[in-house]
């Protein structure tokens, strides 16, 4: 593994609540960005990084358009559009159709991120009961990044990280317990 | 289409279509063109990238498909009713001040927007001096807009829109149901003008008072954003409005100093020349 530049978490039903667990543990100096798309229902409201915001010292952003990335920082994908990621680094929006009924959809950026960062890449797939993300790990792995899941068991809905876990290499499965100190030590490659 | 090499056609495509063709795609975000062009290759079932470039090269109409499916086309009407709702209750009624109202909606898609826009200045009265120049890169989505008949399973959701957005009327009335479709009014489209128009290579074709132009700002990378703002501020009379979509601004651009956002929607107005 080379040195992590993104860490990007997929998330579905039952998948917030692992975030409000994990985010408060993450320390606020991590070498790589913190990227996370999750299925919610559409709407202008932005609360999501301000309800994530209350739960970690990182920056949260919700993403605008040709935003440079840059560590150390929480970002949101928006709802109703998909997130990219620009060779250079920057994210695009996308209102493309919906991808396995999902907008943004999880293996949309996953697979964008895959091309962009190769090695440099980690992905975590979170509770869900939807495919999305699968396909998306494929690619990851395909292009020399890391994948990580969801234990299913710990899983509000373990369908999505258990199907990661039949169809695709995964180099580790945490329980949520697991998640933040396993993340921290992303900054040490 | 080999993954490690994928970047490399795409580009070689782009020149192609170019060269060709005269379309000019060199200015758009390429994860999101990337994502379009691999997707159709996919979907024509396509067993080499060289073949794929034949036909791309040698078939005129192939090339209208290859248009029409690497531009995104999704749209719905009163897409993001709070935008909709500031134009009823803030923009146009400023607007219906002035003896002629002109509107330029680009990169309409297939209409629904133009549309939209339509039916609240008929609610308004000012229909009948309205003019909406609806415009897009894709002759085939124009056609689509002009015939002016969706899918009616669309129409649930086009209504909690409009309501949302402030209609107040019974939103069934501006269509009539013909089996799966559903036909607009033809009085919506009685004062909408539908014509193509490339905003990476053609100049201003007029002077509006409101500019809309949503969500596709987002496919073009920031120097053809430049140059779109810029076509933009020539094409709008001072005082005028531009509305973009919800994740899009004009603030980096260097037409902004000019500008002042007016709404807690994405509508700016010119202020000064």
């Amino acid at each position: 593994m080379k040195q992590c530049d993104a860490l990007i978490i997929g998330g579905s039903a039952g998948s917030l609540d692992v975030l409000f667990q994990v985010l408060p543990f993450i320390k606020s100096d991590i070498a790589f960005a913190i990227i996370i798309v999750l299925h919610r229902k559409a709407g202008n409201d932005s609360i999501l990084p301000g309800l994530l915001n209350f739960k970690t010292k990182l920056q949260v952003r919700e993403v605008e358009e040709k935003e440079k990335i840059l560590a150390a920082t929480i970002y949101i994908a928006p709802s109703d559009y998909h997130l990219l990621i620009e060779n250079d680094h920057t994210f695009s929006l996308d209102r493309s159709e919906k991808v396995n009924y999902s907008r943004p959809s999880i293996d949309v950026t996953f697979q964008s991120a895959a091309e962009v960062y190769k090695d440099h890449l980690v992905c975590l797939l979170l509770s869900g009961s939807n495919i999305d993300g699968i396909e998306g790990l494929k690619r990851v792995k395909y292009f020399g990044g890391k994948v990580i899941i969801q234990n299913p068991e710990s899983a509000a809905m373990p369908y999505m990280p258990a199907q990661a876990e039949l169809n695709v290499d995964v180099d580790k499965i945490l329980p949520i317990n697991e998640m933040a100190d396993y993340i921290n030590a992303l900054s040490q490659f | 289409m080999d993954s490690e090499k994928s970047s490399e056609h795409i580009e070689t495509l782009l020149g192609d279509a170019l060269e060709l063709y005269g379309y000019d795609f060199t200015g758009y975000s390429r994860a999101s063109l990337k994502r379009r062009i691999l997707r159709l290759y996919v979907l024509d079932r396509f067993v080499s990238f060289a073949e794929f470039r034949y036909r791309i090269r040698t078939d005129a109409i192939y090339f209208k498909r290859f248009i029409e499916q690497i531009t995104i086309n999704v749209t719905e009407m009163f897409r993001d009713p709070e935008f909709y709702k500031a134009l009823r209750t803030e923009i146009l009624p400023m607007l219906g001040t002035y003896p002629f109202i002109r509107i330029w909606v680009a990169g309409c898609s297939t209409g629904e927007e133009a549309y939209s826009v339509a039916i609240i200045l008929k609610e308004l009265n000012l229909l009948k001096k309205s003019l909406i120049y609806a415009t897009d890169i894709n002759s085939r989505v124009l056609e689509k807009a002009s015939q002016a008949m969706f899918p009616i399973a669309y129409m649930k959701q086009y209504s909690e829109n409009y309501i949302a957005a402030g209609g107040i009327e019974n939103f069934s009335d501006y269509y009539s149901a013909n089996y799966s479709l559903a036909k607009l009014n033809d009085e919506l489209k009685s004062k909408t003008i539908f014509s193509t128009h490339n905003l990476a290579s053609e100049n201003s074709f007029n002077e509006f008072q409101l500019i809309l132009c949503r969500n596709v700002n987002i496919y073009f990378d920031r120097d053809l954003q430049l140059k779109v703002f810029e076509l933009f501020d020539d094409s709008l009379e001072n005082l005028g409005y531009i509305g973009l979509g919800s994740k899009e601004t004009l603030e980096f651009s260097t037409i902004s100093r000019k500008y002042k956002k007016v709404s807690s929607t994405k509508i700016w107005r010119k202020i000064s020349e």
